[in-house]
């Protein structure tokens, strides 16, 4: 029972981190009919800017603020400079173009910093709080909790109440009319490839330390849960993505716990397809029609 | 004017024969190590000829063909471990891949675009993870040792090793390019343009899939085999999910669907990282961070190449080769709009 309590506990801090990183990938693929693989890699190379303006600074915040910062910047310029050349290709290309910058940044990430894990600091303590010997929540916990939460509640305000999420939703739904009613589509686009970019790099900051540690490969596993997470929930749906990353996080908790951490990859996987091969859909599918 | 036969198989053999000649010949004139290149992009020829008549013909995109080298690989290592009866370990390796392959292109065969590229990465994300959990058959990160008996006669090993891998290369090319001019061939640029067109003339689209994933996935067998004869070893690092990139960036710039193509790529596989490391020795970095850009920039290259070639000509090498040489080509040429690559191709 201890046991498990500890696993759901841990299960469900891992998933809020794939909800927030598979929230990042529905967000780009309602915009864009893109799914960007090269979500992870581009979280990493923000984590390793808040590594060096932490080592510099000495301030973990100081760090985050630039990791988040750096992120938007980064999704802006890959929206900008490649993926708006493919948007309205056939799909395969925009895969192949996100391997490609997969490549390119892992690359320029290992020529800087070299290809070996680096341990990564948390601004709070990561053992657990004991609740009458059971060692449950740590503070850190905690604070991927409320992080991911305030993300969540900000992006549900953000395209629900105000103007410019308004623009976005109506630029991915329809975006001849609304170019027609004077809203600037391409604009939309870009932000939102920044948005879901800054969300991808707030989730690799929240993980990165709880794993083995940075490196430019890092993300490759979070991104294949995530997917899964997105999948699980239906690709189209940001609840389904919020739902399906606390789902994934509990299963591969729970396989790690009981069966063995080295399976977690190949549990990932059966998921996957599982969930693609009985409910194609998602669990949370909206519409029926869509084949995958 | 003809030169060359009408019949398509006397024609392809007849090039496959010209063409291991050419090669044979030439083995004896390079250096052991370039003996030894050649045999490494004939060995990664037989995974992108296999990924380009997937990807490029069928219009599946596989980011798994990495591992499934890695099945070929292991199976080749245990094998020779075993028995030691080298044509059989591979034609195992063959056999376990095509496996392998028929169980991934089953689900494949149900799913599209991105989902199939979703599910053929975390396949190759998994190998690892494989390989550590049967720890006691696979012996996790350290891999196991590849036993080779020693080549016959006085034949260096390099050349002797060039010699299988050029011809089980050139074997498969003769295989695939008549199988791309047949009527399956014929099935899979059909699905790959309009499944519904394609199901509506008769065709099984599911079947047509599994089809090519399976014959696409025996090439990567063979080559991971032989990649794993070469190296006289085998690990997980080595068929890590870069190798699948790398194969599909090589398929994308040689030019996808094209068997052509597919042999620039693996030349370009082997070649590309002799010249950066070229560039970085004239570089004059410091040791440790030479070391590091080393180790990193055929990646990069890689990485933007298949980013330029995607936006700039999908077409690839081949695609730029047939614009200024208009010669009769191999491969009938498709016409859709649908298809996984736009323009360049056309001519």
């Amino acid at each position: 029972m201890e046991r498990w309590l500890f696993l759901t506990t841990d299960g469900l801090s891992k998933g809020a981190v794939y909800a927030a990183f598979a929230l990042a990938i529905v967000l780009i693929w309602r915009a864009t009919r893109i799914v960007n693989f090269a979500q992870g890699a581009m979280a990493v190379a923000a984590v390793y800017v808040a590594y060096s303006v932490t080592a510099a600074t000495g301030s973990y915040w100081l760090g985050f603020a630039a990791a988040v910062l750096s992120g938007l910047v980064l999704g802006a310029v890959v929206e900008r400079v490649v993926m708006r050349f493919v948007e309205h290709a056939p799909p395969l290309n925009a895969v192949i173009v996100a391997l490609g910058l997969v490549l390119l940044v892992q690359a320029v990430l290992g020529s800087i910093y070299g290809n070996e894990y680096r341990p990564v600091g948390t601004p709070v303590s990561r053992t657990g709080l004991s609740v009458g010997g059971v060692s449950l929540l740590s503070a850190y916990d905690l604070l991927v909790f409320g992080a991911v939460g305030l993300v969540v509640a900000g992006l549900a305000l953000l395209f629900t109440r105000t103007p410019v999420g308004l623009r976005m939703r109506a630029s991915a739904f329809a975006p001849e009319v609304s170019r027609l009613l004077g809203v600037n589509v391409a604009g939309m686009l870009t932000l939102g490839w920044a948005l879901a970019s800054a969300v991808g790099a707030l989730a690799g900051l929240l993980v990165i330390p709880t794993e083995l540690g940075l490196h430019p490969n890092a993300m490759d596993l979070v991104f294949v849960s995530s997917f899964t997470a997105a999948v699980v929930g239906g690709l189209d749906s940001p609840v389904g993505a919020v739902v399906g990353g606390l789902a994934v996080g509990l299963v591969l908790s729970y396989v790690a716990g009981y069966l063995s951490a080295d399976v977690t990859p190949l549990a990932a996987l059966v998921l996957l397809l599982a969930v693609l091969l009985v409910r194609p859909g998602g669990l949370f599918a909206t519409t029926a029609t869509r084949r995958v | 004017m003809r030169v060359l036969p009408g019949n398509t198989l006397l024609r392809h053999l007849l090039i496959a024969a010209a063409g291991g000649a050419a090669l044979w010949a030439l083995t004896y004139q390079l250096e052991l190590y370039r003996d030894y290149q050649l045999a490494t992009a004939a060995a990664y020829l037989c995974a992108t000829a296999g990924l380009t008549v997937l990807t490029g013909l069928n219009g599946q995109l596989s980011l798994g063909h990495g591992a499934l080298m890695a099945v070929g690989a292991y199976t080749v290592a245990l094998s020779q471990d075993k028995w030691g009866i080298l044509s059989l370990s591979l034609a195992l390796g063959v056999l376990a891949a095509l496996a392998a392959g028929l169980v991934i292109g089953l689900a494949a065969a149900r799913l599209r675009g991105p989902y199939l590229a979703g599910v053929t990465l975390a396949v190759a994300v998994a190998v690892p993870a494989v390989t550590t959990t049967w720890s006691s058959v696979f012996n996790s990160d350290q891999g196991l040792p590849v036993a080779l008996d020693p080549p016959p006669g006085t034949l260096a090993l390099e050349q002797w090793q060039a010699w299988l891998a050029v011809g089980c290369a050139l074997g498969v090319l003769v295989l695939l390019a008549n199988l791309t001019r047949s009527r399956f061939g014929r099935d899979f640029r059909a699905v790959r343009d309009d499944e519904t067109a394609a199901r509506l003339a008769g065709i099984d689209v599911a079947r047509t899939q599994v089809l090519a994933f399976v014959v696409s996935a025996a090439g990567a067998g063979l080559g991971g085999g032989l990649l794993a004869v070469l190296t006289q070893s085998v690990s997980p690092g080595a068929y890590a999910l870069s190798l699948s990139l790398y194969l599909l960036m090589a398929v994308v710039v040689g030019g996808l669907g094209s068997l052509a193509g597919a042999v620039w790529g693996a030349l370009l596989l082997v070649f590309l990282p002799d010249l950066t490391h070229q560039l970085t020795v004239g570089l004059a970095l410091s040791p440790g961070a030479a070391q590091r850009v080393e180790g990193n920039l055929p990646l990069a290259v890689f990485g933007l190449t298949l980013v330029i070639v995607m936006i700039a000509a999908p077409g690839g090498l081949q695609g730029l080769l047939r614009k200024l040489v208009p010669f009769r080509t191999i491969t009938p040429l498709p016409k859709s709009e649908e298809r996984p690559v736009s323009d360049a191709q056309r001519t």
